[in-house]
């Protein structure tokens, strides 16, 4: 496949892999900060490719699993409300609230429905003008532009009957919270669909106040160890930046008219975080000219405070602390059919994808 | 049961893990005997003095026409494959109806236009059936059961029962993966892929035969719903053996290739509706490739892999870029109403 398989040649990763050996001998803590690159370090077997002295852990790049319990458990007061439609990405329907998922509350009759686009959310409530259609936006900056766009295209067409719970939000001040906060890395390797939408600015500081490199990388099993051997080459030179390794896709200045959509519906908030807490700044709230969109203010439920599970290490895996094997729960009580934590439901979740694929 | 299965999800129905713990922890328990506790695709029944294989599938698929087929083929070819699988010869089949009032009698007439044309080309009889019709809105559409018997030869009778499995055994499979699943998503979704992914439905009786008159098997199964890492698993889990799978011998189509990358799911984990996985010693592995390759449904037949003594109970996948990861059964709802 054109565009995938130049991406996955084992000559060049075997290559990637020797070069690392021979320029480093260095204990290196990278962290990623996406869901995707998760995956694709479990998927293709990258631990297995690296010299032992380089380590990569995960940090809380799982949309899904950030989102907070209380987020799901808004959604689950909503879907038992008459007349409503809750629209929403696959991976989110059986993350556990404090007490059902939107799974079982679809067995009890709630109207929850799996989209593939927020576009087809704006079909359905243009479908069902009786009905309010509720959207769960999640992600980064790499969906929330497409939420941004539907609300604007809702706007524009005067759909009146549709609504966005949004729990978007940005990734740099959890990058930087977690720095703060002491977690012990040496570099990031981040996520290159967000800064196809931001650019590379947004890390600037990591690497100027922090000294911390990043690099922006691609999603195949090359452009990874390619990211690994440029922070590795960074460290070793004792210069740390932010670099593009992801250069067929991530421009310096991201897209422009993303930024925009993005900045005409969305403003910055405190945001709370799964297992990490309230982070200054970090989520996107729909501005007060857009409210009559935003579900927050449409819809009137009491949500009980939420709890988080006990024994669930979760928040500690997402800042990098502990790994999947430490936790009790793993692959005992917590598995992807009955799971426990948020990290163990969605697909790009650390601990789901520990269980998937670790050998 | 444990207490969070207090009702019936989607996943329940799914072929994957839960669908297995619903078995295990309902059906198996009310209903166990010596038969149904071999949990094959068929029961081997004793009748006088020979020996016939039964079986019964139901199909909910949505949509009702898909490319490469309809809910009147895929129910022909599924009970067809199950008993084939088993060993036996297909020879008589049922049909069932359950129709929703005000289904359009032209599209009825075409389904059932192709339960008979399959049946023919599988050559079994349509010997009995029952017709249902419920109200508007109290089932989608149609729903279709089909039953089956089967003659089962001697030689032939222990090939679902994976008795003889050995470190070192090869498994095949009759062509590329995941096409009905992915062609069915294509239909039902509105993704508007352009692509020409059509659903492999199709009756493997012949095929198998061909193969079973000519080389010994030990262990032969049609990777369904769940797909091929959802057999591979319950083999593994059954001989307390491990399984490597070769990624680079994998045959799937780029079409699903791209399906897959694009959606996030495994091309190991998507139905199909005519493939069998045989497994079989290593000295015979090519020669049923051969008589695979000979028929045109398994011009694309591969060794995927083989039984190992290491990681008992692990299917792992050796992928092209030389890491190693695990293959798990599927967990959950991932494709509801593929068949």
């Amino acid at each position: 496949m054109k565009y995938v398989d130049e991406y996955r040649k084992k000559d060049l990763i075997l290559s990637v892999s020797e070069k690392l050996k021979s320029i480093s001998k260095k204990e290196i803590v990278l962290m990623e900060v996406c869901g995707g690159h998760t995956m694709a370090i479990h998927r293709f077997g990258l631990h297995s490719l690296l010299p032992s002295n380089i380590r990569l852990i995960s940090g809380p790049g799982c949309p899904v699993c950030v989102s907070s319990q209380h987020f799901i458990d808004t959604a689950m007061a909503y879907s038992k409300l008459p007349g409503v439609i809750i629209t929403t990405y696959g991976d989110l329907i059986r993350v556990p609230g404090s007490t059902t998922s939107l799974e079982k509350e679809r067995a009890n009759g709630s109207d929850v429905r799996i989209i593939y686009s927020v576009l087809d959310a704006l079909e359905i409530a243009k479908k069902n003008p009786e009905k309010r259609v509720v959207f769960l936006g999640i992600g980064f900056e790499t969906t929330a532009p497409l939420t941004a766009a539907a609300i604007l295209q809702a706007q524009k067409e005067k759909i009146p009957n549709f609504f966005v719970l949004s729990a978007h939000k940005v990734m740099p001040p959890v990058m930087k919270a977690l720095v703060d906060e002491g977690v012990k890395i040496d570099g990031f390797i981040a996520p290159g669909h967000v800064s196809a939408i931001t650019g590379t600015a947004i890390y600037d500081t990591l690497a100027s106040e922090c000294g911390l490199g990043v690099v922006i990388s691609g999603f195949e099993p090359v452009d990874m160890m390619h990211s690994v051997l440029m922070l590795t080459e960074q460290l070793e030179s004792g210069t740390p930046k932010v670099e593009v390794q992801y250069q067929r896709v991530v421009q310096h200045d991201g897209n422009k008219i993303a930024q925009q959509i993005l900045d005409d519906v969305f403003e910055l908030r405190d945001d709370q975080w799964r297992g990490l807490g309230t982070i200054p700044k970090s989520g996107l709230r729909i501005r007060e000219n857009l409210s009559a969109f935003d579900a927050e203010k449409h819809f009137q439920v009491d949500v009980p405070e939420s709890t988080e599970p006990k024994g669930c290490i979760c928040g500690q895996i997402l800042r990098g602390l502990k790994t999947p094997v430490d936790c009790g729960l793993f692959a005992k009580k917590c598995t992807p059919a009955d799971p426990v934590g948020a990290c163990m439901v969605s697909g790009e979740g650390t601990c789901a994808t520990y269980y998937k694929y670790r050998v | 049961m444990k207490q969070r299965d207090d009702k019936i999800l989607l996943g329940h129905g799914s072929g994957g893990r839960m669908m297995h713990d619903l078995i295990e922890n309902l059906f198996l328990k009310h209903f166990s005997n010596s038969i149904l506790d071999e949990q094959t695709d068929a029961a081997i029944l004793n009748v006088g003095s020979e020996e016939i294989a039964f079986t019964t599938d139901s199909f909910v698929i949505d949509p009702l026409f898909f490319p490469g087929g309809n809910i009147g083929k895929l129910a022909v070819c599924g009970t067809v494959n199950d008993l084939a699988v088993s060993g036996a010869e297909p020879l008589y089949i049922s049909v069932s109806m359950i129709i929703e009032e005000g289904f359009p009698m032209q599209g009825l007439e075409l389904i059932v236009e192709s339960l008979a044309a399959e049946a023919e080309k599988a050559g079994v009889l349509i010997v009995t059936g029952d017709t249902k019709v419920v109200n508007k809105g109290k089932c989608d559409k149609l729903f279709i059961n089909t039953a089956g018997i089967g003659r089962v030869k001697k030689e032939n009778r222990l090939v679902s029962k994976a008795l003889d499995i050995q470190p070192g055994d090869v498994i095949i499979i009759n062509g590329t993966i995941g096409d009905h699943g992915m062609a069915v998503m294509n239909a039902r979704e509105s993704f508007n892929f352009r692509t020409s992914i059509e659903s492999d439905c199709a009756s493997l009786n012949q095929l198998i035969r061909e193969v079973l008159d000519q080389s010994p098997v030990k262990f032969m199964r049609d990777p369904t719903r769940g797909g091929v890492a959802t057999v591979l698993n319950e083999l593994v889990e059954k001989t307390k053996l491990g399984i490597e799978i070769d990624e680079s011998a994998l045959p799937i189509l780029s079409g699903v290739k791209a399906m897959c990358e694009l959606l996030g799911f495994d091309p190991l984990h998507i139905a199909n509706e005519g493939k069998v996985l045989i497994v079989a010693s290593e000295k015979d592995g090519n020669a049923i490739l051969e008589i695979l390759k000979k028929n045109e449904l398994g011009l694309k037949s591969a060794i995927i892999g083989r039984v190992v003594a290491d990681h008992p109970g692990k299917v792992v996948l050796k992928n092209e870029t030389g890491g190693r990861r695990i293959v798990d059964s599927l967990s959950g709802d991932q494709l509801p109403r593929i068949c």
